[in-house]
């Protein structure tokens, strides 16, 4: 199954990239979820926590504001503040 | 000529000033690794917000864009930042970021245009309050941090962004030195208000036709607007970073060519007072010998 690559990268740096099964992400106007091959698509975020899945391994971020952009070439996240959730 | 005594103290002097040059090299080449780490990983971020930008610019293009990327539609008033470093003993480094943005203030003014300076950085404040004292509008000390994060950035792009909303300025500079490598650092100007789409403009828009629509949330404006204040600190930020590498390369290399300069002043020293020690036993031998003589 074709893989959809995401990258977090926070303003000081990279915190993950990757390829991943599916991300989960809190959009200002809702949360939403990315497969491979979404459709492209840009949103600003609120604060809450990405879900990371690929296969049976889940790894979540905590983030505070920023941008997503989900484009042809992967989803990558622009947070302002980010941090790896235990 | 000098007595011994004083060459010998000479000599220990030089020698206690090379090993104080010698330890801040050191530091220095330590905190490079650091700096240099901590702007390499700042990269990507400013790499993708001006990737994203630049996507998102070539489709509000026209009345639609916000004011930070389009501009005022004039360029009377200047803004010049200045950054540069806190501290010296770095060799070249502050007064060459400064005489490029004396350059452009300079012909601004010859211009008529209006030109207001930030300086950031003790030094380049010193250096520019001496020249343009009255156009200086506000100026940020940053020796009390020790390593930049956006929090370091954001005071001063509200300065800026103030400044640019309550329409006294039309055009924004910033002035710093990109680290290109250890041994090179370039002056740089960097025009950040109206933002510069650079290079991502042509190829974003090569791409348009076979690039998939985007779907925005909010709108696209919406998001530019929230984007726009963000890339100006993010920009501050990474200009910082730079220039906090380029600092330490800076003062590596001079500090090399003191210990350098030192250990070759001891040497010179050393052998001048070998040479007159020398002459002094000789001088002493011959009154020795001839007063043996004459008894």
């Amino acid at each position: 199954m074709a893989k959809l690559h995401f990258s977090l990268v926070a303003p000081e740096r990279e915190l993950f990239s990757a390829e991943v099964d599916q991300v989960d992400a809190p959009g200002a106007e809702g949360d939403f979820g990315v497969l491979p091959g979404h459709a492209p698509f840009m949103t600003t975020l609120r604060e809450g926590r990405v879900t990371v899945r690929d296969g049976a391994k889940v790894r979540l971020f905590d983030i505070q504001g920023g941008f997503a952009d989900v484009g042809p070439d992967g989803f990558t996240i622009l947070a302002e503040h980010a941090v790896e959730a235990a | 000529m000098a007595s011994l005594k004083e060459m010998r103290n000479r000599i220990a002097s030089v020698k206690a000033t090379q090993k104080i040059t010698k330890a801040m090299q050191m530091v220095a080449a330590a905190k490079l690794r650091r700096s240099q780490d901590a702007a390499e990983a700042a990269r990507p971020y400013a790499r993708r917000l001006a990737a994203v930008i630049a996507n998102l610019a070539a489709g509000v293009s026209g009345d639609g864009a916000p004011a930070m990327l389009a501009g005022t539609g004039r360029d009377d008033r200047h803004l010049i930042i200045v950054a540069a470093a806190d501290r010296g003993l770095a060799g070249g480094f502050t007064s060459s970021i400064v005489r490029a943005a004396r350059e452009k203030i300079d012909s601004l003014v010859r211009e008529g245009k209006d030109v207001k300076i930030i300086c950031i950085g003790k030094k380049s404040t010193a250096q520019l309050r001496r020249l343009y004292s009255d156009r200086i509008v506000e100026n940020f000390d940053l020796s009390a941090y020790r390593q930049f994060t956006l929090t370091v950035a954001q005071p001063i792009a509200d300065v800026v962004t103030q400044l640019y909303e309550a329409g006294d300025v039309d055009v924004v500079t910033l002035f710093y030195s990109r680290f290109k490598s250890v041994v090179q650092q370039i002056p740089t100007a960097l025009q950040l208000i109206p933002a510069t789409v650079d290079g991502g403009g042509a190829p974003a828009a090569a791409q348009g036709g076979a690039q998939a629509v985007y779907e925005y949330e909010p709108s696209e404006e919406a998001i530019l607007e929230t984007l726009l204040p963000r890339n100006l600190t993010v920009q501050i930020l990474s200009a910082l970073l730079d220039n906090m590498a380029g600092f330490y390369a800076s003062q590596m290399t001079a500090m090399d060519n003191a210990t350098r300069n030192a250990g070759d002043m001891i040497k010179r020293y050393t052998l001048e007072y070998n040479r007159s020690r020398q002459a002094q036993i000789t001088k002493e031998l011959i009154e020795i010998i001839s007063g043996a003589e004459a008894v």
